[in-house]
């Protein structure tokens, strides 16, 4: 189990001024979990190619659409499953449009629902797991078998159950494409909390025993307090991971969705989509294919490293 | 410690969370990070790439040609299709003298993409069921491909000429061959077709096949061999009963504590509803449900030298495209179903595989879009969709028109369906209504022009986003269709087709079991049709087309009154085609039924109610070396199984 | 320790109670119809659809059939598919083998491939074997099951026609020939699904290694002159398979569910199988059936993992 720091308030001043006033000193300067944290964090290099590359993807799919040259809904039958060319540099699909402007406009809301639907699991699973953790015995029995319970459901149904009771109402009220994404955001988030709130238990059960909690305790801050100033920092290193790994994973499920017909309207090229719609051109035309693939591939990637040089950054125990 | 399942598969219980679960497994793990992990990376994809561009070196096909067909698209001869013409044209599957005789060869491997669940025809919930139980149980007669009924129990075909079928079309009277037996060696008597009837006819026994058996008042058994079914009012169509797809007839000794309840309960009708005894030339050996089943030859095969396979096996699972791959490239099988795959796909599959070929034949399904009549506007509550409110613009005949015109079907039937589709103007283009696929796509090329002067006689105006506008109304829908690729991208077709005359399109796609179920609670099925557009295909399941054509008429209107379940889903209201549907059920001369049809079917257009789009005929991959098949879009397509051969 | 198992076990009655409630009431409510297949087929009008809805009982408000299926349930019926009419634990019977035969051996797999390359990913971090192992890792559980079957399907039975695609399940295994076939069907599924298990499954085992490896108790079996392989195999090994074995055991319930995919792309008859067309033809027993004996396997293995844990880790108290 990580030992523990327990933290210090952040000095008002700027960080690197006074790292610059206090070098010359013999003192060190006041460290802080956030400034250790991002210290080691710029150390670990993948990680920060990881950052960049991710940068890149978003700069890639806001900037790029407008940059494009080609509309990526229209179909030209005389372009048909075009290999990759100056043209065209993905390639185009079977209905004769441009690859590259479909991954772009697609990974738009691809990115959109990986990062929403993970704030949305990250916050329930972090909520749950704080409170089965801290709270422990009676508490923490219901809540965890209310996690047996979401995790035993199946959710095929439970998806066509919530799609059909609650689509119509959001379209209404929020017009179809923001209503549909309110929906796939809310839906992916619920179903994901479970491990996330199993983590966040563990490492509250863990922390609550620790010396500077007692220490806490000892000095009467209140529960509540406890719990957020002095626990939650100290268990966010699972939660940041969990989070950046989210994301890639609340990407793949949306394409599970689209593939059930629950998803976006079906003429929204999200990269799931465009992955299953592709996968029986396999050896016809694979650029249809390998390019979404390689896409989601890589934004999984890149976010695995950035969560990875998060979790090493605020762990302390770490070496680097 | 943290509880992580690890990650089997993506699945039901898993598409969601199993990947997420695996994910964030790794969350208390290093992760080696440095360069040369990176290039492994790199070096991986190419490599994937590489085997990929291996396996794709055939160049794509570009030209939908059509694929090679053992069967024509649409014969030329006028088929008779209604009551007094039917005749007892015998098959017309070759046979030639080199055939050899029965159990000469080994084993016959089908491939269906729905797996068989049940064997017992009445029971069947879903076509793959009725396909694998037609080798076992046989109806009176079968339809062969031209619409004609071929007797198969049955010495002939009753007719008004032969004194078969009444007068006044209250009764049918069918005389039974007299050397049938069941594979369990017992008689094949008129008491198992009048069993057959009391089966179904009691409600609790849930058959599946009921409708065929509408309207009868009794059907009796005048003597061993002799069955005559009589009904309250006069039938034009009187061959609905104990014929093609759903006319199975059971054994009575084997069913008869089966009515009722105890058709699924008891121990012994569920063993017999997987193993039934019949009378085609095979039964079953080995039946795992939703998997496969084994049939062998029934030695007491009224035809001694006939089947030719000593075994079939039909295997069932998997999705349409890997069926193709199976029997077009692989050929690990010699018959594949329903080759539901997007031409390009297919047609590279045809013409590369080497190892099949595609067989189509002729049905009475069209691709259609049904239009709203009525407003499914949500804000109207327990009023949306009543006849009570019209649709705000889709009752403009204009609107209507431009939207028909403004279709580009040739582009969606060759690019998108190839040799599973024709475009179509019509809804009847079979014969005897349409000789050859020329004929039904004569007058509905795509005309934006015309569609778009039609939307400005009519005052449609364009808006400031280049939608139409008329009184405060945008020209704005919503278009559904069940999930499905081919749908998914005939809407965005269609979608782009109405933005060049300035209409909106909203797409929709509902899983398939919610879209065609018809739950009352379920606002997303066909019958509620909370949309301005759907489109699925439909058709005729016999000859015949009154049943489909007067499932339009206004009475039927799906309402809430009748819990969403009238046939006529689009709510169209045409006091003539009304009249003519009830011309067409007391017309009794085949030729005038078929121009009632006709005109129905043209009003159905001019009227633009519904937009046909794509005639299908039914497509299925055969093995180069196998031969005598004959598939049937009027009955199963294994009705004639006896007469394959290798 | 006895005291604790039977709370456990006495608190997971009415766990279940609450999880099959709530099972049954989404199955219920969620929209489908058992004889959507038909879709749009004239020969089966909405009224018929809806006699057969009403002879099956599905038009009954949810709770009166959850009490009716509990009542059953008590007395051992599981109810009869819609879709077969024969009782749903036949179907269940039936496909468990295939199942069990192909998950299983690919979970088999993945576990004895994993712990190897996870152990020695672990003693030599950041080596060239560990980036590899790394690479496979991330490639594995990134590359969705359906997009390796394709891969793999094109390659050896289109291009090389070395294996079989349709899983022959009416092969009856009696012979050394006929068990080469069995081996041969089995190959390309089991390899898919073993290459998705083992990434995920490696990295596991090799972060529970390196956790171990600087630990005190290895300092000092070190410093008593301890072989370094008799340093990881006989101590940080042991130590470092509590949280690897405890995972384990909960993954066994994801065996009995298969593997939906897979099962479908190489068409093998197993519970994956009949499981998701079981949900997409609205054959309600079935699903309830096997959701069910899903949630109480969870629930069990729950339980297992924690005592397995305490057995294992003798710190653990149960209190």
């Amino acid at each position: 189990m990580p030992e523990a720091n327990p933290p210090v308030d952040n000095p008002p001043v700027g960080r690197a001024q006074l790292a610059a006033a206090t070098r010359a000193q013999f003192t060190r300067p006041p460290r802080s979990l956030w400034n250790d944290a991002w210290r080691r964090f710029r150390r670990h290099r993948m990680a920060v190619a990881g950052t960049v590359v991710f940068l890149g993807l978003v700069l890639f799919v806001t900037c790029g659409p407008l940059l494009a040259r080609n509309d990526p809904r229209a179909i030209d039958f005389s372009k048909s499953m075009l290999a990759p060319s100056r043209a065209h540099p993905m390639g185009t699909d079977d209905l004769g449009r441009d690859m590259l402007a479909r991954v772009m406009l697609g990974g738009r809301i691809s990115l959109a629902v990986g990062v929403a639907s993970m704030l949305i699991a990250i916050t329930l699973g972090t909520l749950v797991g704080a409170l089965a953790g801290f709270a422990g015995g009676r508490v923490d029995s219901i809540l965890m078998r209310l996690t047996d319970l979401f995790l035993a459901l199946p959710v095929v149904p439970l998806l066509l159950l919530l799609i059909f009771l609650f689509r119509d109402a959001l379209r209404r009220a929020f017009g179809p494409e923001t209503g549909i994404f309110i929906l796939i955001v809310s839906v992916i988030g619920l179903l994901n909390w479970m491990t996330v709130a199993r983590l966040v238990r563990s490492s509250f059960l863990a922390l609550k025993q620790k010396e500077f909690v007692e220490a806490a305790h000892a000095l009467g801050i209140g529960e509540a307090r406890i719990m957020v100033r002095h626990i939650l920092p100290n268990a966010l290193g699972p939660i940041i991971v969990a989070a950046t790994l989210g994301v890639g994973a609340a990407i793949i499920t949306e394409s599970v969705l689209s593939f059930l017909g629950l998803g976006f309207p079906p003429d929204t090229p999200t990269w799931g989509r465009l992955l299953f719609d592709g996968q029986n051109f396999l050896d016809l035309a694979p650029w249809m294919v390998l390019w979404p693939g390689f896409l989601i591939f890589l934004t999984v990637l890149s976010i695995n490293y950035v969560g990875d040089g998060l979790r090493d950054a605020l762990d302390p125990r770490s070496r680097r | 410690m943290i509880r992580c399942y690890p990650a089997l598969d993506a699945g039901p219980f898993d598409p969601v969370w199993r990947v997420v679960r695996a994910r964030w497994m790794v969350v208390r793990q290093e992760v080696a990070l440095n360069h040369r992990l990176l290039w492994s990376w790199l070096a991986a994809l190419l490599a994937l790439s590489m085997v990929l561009a291996a396996c794709g070196s055939a160049p794509p096909a570009q030209a939908p040609t059509t694929a090679p067909a053992t069967t024509a698209p649409a014969t030329t001869a006028p088929a008779p299709t209604t009551a007094a013409a039917a005749t007892a044209a015998p098959a017309p599957t070759e046979a030639p003298a080199a055939r050899p005789g029965r159990g000469a060869g080994d084993t016959l491997r089908l491939l269906y993409w729905q797996a068989p669940t049940i064997l017992n025809n009445h029971l069947a919930f879903g076509t793959k069921d009725i396909e694998a139980s037609r080798l076992i149980l046989e109806p009176l007669a079968a339809v062969d491909p031209e619409g004609n009924f071929v007797p198969l129990l049955a010495e002939e075909i009753p007719t008004v000429a032969n004194g078969g079928v009444a007068q006044d079309f209250t009764s049918i009277t069918w005389k039974l061959r007299k050397d049938i037996k069941w594979s369990d060696g017992s008689d094949f008597t008129a008491a198992d077709v009048v069993f057959t009837y009391q089966y179904c006819a009691d409600s609790k026994t849930a058959c599946t096949s009921v409708a065929a058996f509408r309207g009868i008042k009794s059907v009796e058994a005048l003597d061993e061999y002799t069955v005559k079914i009589t009904w309250e009012a006069p039938n034009s169509y009187p061959y609905q009963v104990f014929t093609s797809q759903r006319g199975a007839i059971i054994q009575r000794a084997q069913f008869e504590q089966c009515v009722g309840d105890a058709a699924s309960t008891a121990a012994d009708c569920q063993a017999a509803n997987l193993a039934p005894i019949g009378t085609g030339p095979y039964k079953v050996t080995e039946f795992k449900p939703g998997d496969v089943v084994v049939y062998e030859i029934n030695e007491r095969y009224r035809d001694p030298e006939r089947p030719f396979f000593k075994r079939v096996e039909l295997k069932g699972g998997g999705d349409a495209p890997s069926a193709a791959r199976a029997v077009l490239q692989a050929g690990e099988v010699d018959w594949a179903w329903n080759l539901q795959v997007e031409a390009a796909v297919l047609q590279q599959l045809a013409s590369q595989g080497g190892q099949g070929n595609l067989v189509t034949y002729n049905t009475a399904n069209v691709e259609r879009l049904l239009i709203n009549f009525t407003n499914p506007d949500p804000a109207l509550g327990e009023e949306r969709g009543q006849l009570s409110q019209p649709h705000p613009f889709l009752t403009d005949l204009k609107v209507r028109q431009a939207l028909a015109l403004a279709i580009d079907r040739k582009a969606i039937a060759e690019q998108l369906y190839g040799p599973a589709g024709y475009p179509t103007c019509v809804l009847l283009w079979y014969p005897p209504f349409a000789q050859s696929v020329a004929d039904i796509f004569t007058d509905c090329d795509q005309d934006v022009a015309a569609a778009n002067r039609l939307l400005d006689e009519a005052g449609w105006q364009p808006g400031p986003d280049g939608i139409r506008v008329k009184d405060g109304k945008r020209l704005s829908m919503l278009f559904q269709t069940s999930v499905n690729t081919l749908r998914q991208k005939t809407q965005e077709l269609i979608k782009a087709n109405w933005a060049a005359i300035g209409v909106e399109t909203e797409l929709k796609s509902v899983d398939g079991s919610v879209f065609f179920g018809s739950d009352p609670g379920n606002p997303d099925n066909i019958g509620h049709f909370f949309a301005d557009i759907q489109m699925y295909t439909t058709g005729a399941t016999e000859p015949d087309p009154t049943a489909h054509l007067c499932g339009w008429i206004s009475s039927a209107a799906s309402q809430k009154e009748n819990e969403w379940r009238g046939t006529n889903n689009m709510r169209w209201q045409n006091a003539g085609y009304d009249a003519l549907c009830d011309q067409l059920r007391n017309e009794l001369d085949p030729d005038r039924r078929v121009a009632i049809a006709r005109q129905m079917d043209a009003l159905i257009v001019s009227d633009v109610a519904m937009i046909p789009l794509v005639a299908r005929p039914r497509v299925a991959g055969a093995s180069k070396d196998l031969k005598g098949y004959n598939p049937s879009g009027w009955d199963a397509e294994l009705w004639d199984i006896a007469n394959w051969y290798k | 320790m006895a005291r604790y198992l039977l709370r456990r076990l006495l608190f997971a009655i009415p766990t279940l109670l609450g999880i099959s409630m709530v099972i049954f009431a989404i199955l219920a409510l969620a929209p489908g119809d058992p004889l959507a297949q038909f879709a749009a087929d004239p020969s089966v009008p909405p009224e018929v659809r809806e006699r057969i809805r009403e002879s099956l009982g599905l038009n009954d408000p949810w709770y009166i059939r959850y009490v009716k299926w509990l009542a059953a349930l008590l007395r051992g019926d599981w109810g009869y598919s819609f879709a077969s009419r024969v009782p749903v634990l036949d179907l269940i019977v039936q496909r468990l083998p295939q199942t069990l035969q192909v998950v299983g051996v690919a979970y088999l797999v993945a576990i004895f491939i994993a712990i190897p390359i996870g152990i020695v990913s672990a003693v030599r971090p950041y080596s060239l074997f560990d980036n590899l192992a790394t690479t496979f890792a991330f490639i594995g559980f990134s590359l969705p099951t359906f997009f390796t079957g394709l891969l793999l399907i094109l390659l050896f039975s289109v291009r090389l026609r070395w294996l079989p695609f349709i899983y022959d399940s009416t092969l009856k295994v009696v012979n050394w020939e006929t068990l080469w076939l069995q081996v041969r069907q089995m190959l390309m599924p089991v390899t898919v699904l073993a290459l998705f298990q083992t990434g995920s499954l490696t990295r596991f085992v090799r972060a529970a290694m390196l956790e171990n490896l600087p630990a005190d108790y290895a300092r000092t079996a070190r410093a008593k002159g301890l072989s370094e392989q008799a340093v990881v195999l006989g101590h940080v090994f042991r130590n470092s398979m509590i949280p690897v074995v405890t995972l384990l055991a909960l993954g066994v319930p994801t065996v009995f569910t298969g593997a939906i995919v897979t099962e479908q792309i190489f068409r093998i008859n197993g519970i994956g199988e009949l499981l998701i067309k079981s949900i997409q033809n609205s054959d309600t027993p079935v699903v309830m059936a096997i959701t069910f004996i899903f949630a109480v396997l969870v629930v069990l293995f729950n339980v297992i993992a924690d005592v397995l844990y305490g057995i294992l880790d003798p710190r653990i108290r149960y209190d």
